[in-house]
């Protein structure tokens, strides 16, 4: 009788939670358009990684290797070491999601944290599905306005310094580490690959530092997976 | 530029896809699963790093490094994401203008 009477207040909660996660990120679109902006991107190119991108950090990311005047292969790979984390959202994802033809095509580009952790929070298989169709959708359309807000104003600026915003990269970096230094490990790495990077700064062109940095991750991960411990687990 | 943008958007797909696409075992690799965990740290902390000291040909301290140090204290007290941006950027902006 509860269930009866309660129909439908689970699709309403699962879309409103969805709509503000959507609004709360687009904030960060904002700044990520104007970063970009700041970086020397027209505001085209810009629109153009949050539509096809789609991955926040790995934009930021692009924008940064761009305007420390590294290659653009290196900013390229960089950008897509950082969003090698989508594809484990997918294998949890894949199995309660189940797409197919074109749905496949649009649950891959809408997987990213966002969407894959308001899935992971709900316990019913239906309301996990619409958690990660709704958030994915509502985050693509809230990021993709903001990005244009953030790209067109930030345009307005006559020199983006004097407003400090190629600090702002850095400072949007700062609160996504934030997190992931709970567990040891994760903070060895940042401590480990920061000072390979730096040290090494000086003496090759830019954006090298940050693939060198990525080896020296590569590296750490394959040395503490010893046999008889299981990764991933904190 | 705008080759690389297409390339790196599409690389970002890929993996995106590969998640649905692979074996879940191959991805569920305990060496895998340890060089995915240490990545984005790694990564992340190079590019604080790399976008605040970094100048034209070599390293530098000046007005981002402050900006820097304002982020970190906004994370610390658990300021939400814009906050840490906006504290980052104003704090460079305002030692520039004062310098």
């Amino acid at each position: 009788m509860i269930a009866a009477a309660r129909f439908g207040s689970w699709e309403r909660r699962v879309l409103r939670d969805a709509l503000v996660v959507g609004l709360v990120t687009g904030a960060y679109g904002v700044s990520f358009g104007a970063v970009a902006v700041a970086a020397g991107l027209a505001v085209w190119q810009t629109s153009a990684l949050s539509l096809f991108m789609f991955t926040g950090a790995s934009q930021f990311a692009f924008a940064a290797e761009v305007a420390a005047g590294g290659s653009l292969g290196s900013a390229a790979a960089t950008a897509v070491l950082l969003g090698s984390r989508n594809a484990f959202y997918g294998v949890r994802l894949a199995p309660l999601i189940a797409p197919r033809g074109w749905r496949r095509v649009a649950a891959a580009q809408v997987t990213l944290d966002e969407s894959a952790a308001m899935s992971f929070g709900e316990r019913e298989p239906d309301a996990a599905r619409l958690a990660f169709w709704a958030t994915g959708i509502s985050v693509f359309v809230f990021w993709n306005l903001a990005t244009l807000a953030g790209a067109l104003s930030s345009q307005l600026v006559a020199d983006p310094r004097d407003l400090g915003l190629d600090a702002a990269g850095p400072a949007a970096f700062v609160a996504l580490l934030a997190p992931r230094l709970r567990a040891g490990r994760p903070r060895l790495a940042a401590c480990v690959c920061g000072a390979v990077a730096l040290s090494v700064f000086a003496f090759v062109p830019a954006g090298v530092p940050v693939l060198l940095a990525a080896v020296a991750a590569v590296a750490l991960g394959l040395a503490r997976s010893r046999p008889g411990t299981k990764g991933g687990v904190a | 530029m705008t080759t690389a943008i297409l390339l790196a958007s599409a690389g970002c797909f890929l993996v995106k896809l590969l998640g649905y696409s692979l074996p879940g075992a191959w991805l569920r690799n305990r060496r895998v699963q340890a060089v995915a965990e240490l990545l984005p740290p790694g990564l992340l902390a190079t590019l604080i790093l790399t976008g605040t000291f970094a100048t034209g040909g070599g390293l530098a301290v000046d007005a981002r490094a402050a900006g820097l140090a304002a982020a970190v204290a906004a994370q610390l007290a658990r300021a939400p994401f814009i906050v840490v941006v906006v504290a980052g950027a104003a704090v460079t902006a305002a030692v520039r203008a004062l310098g």
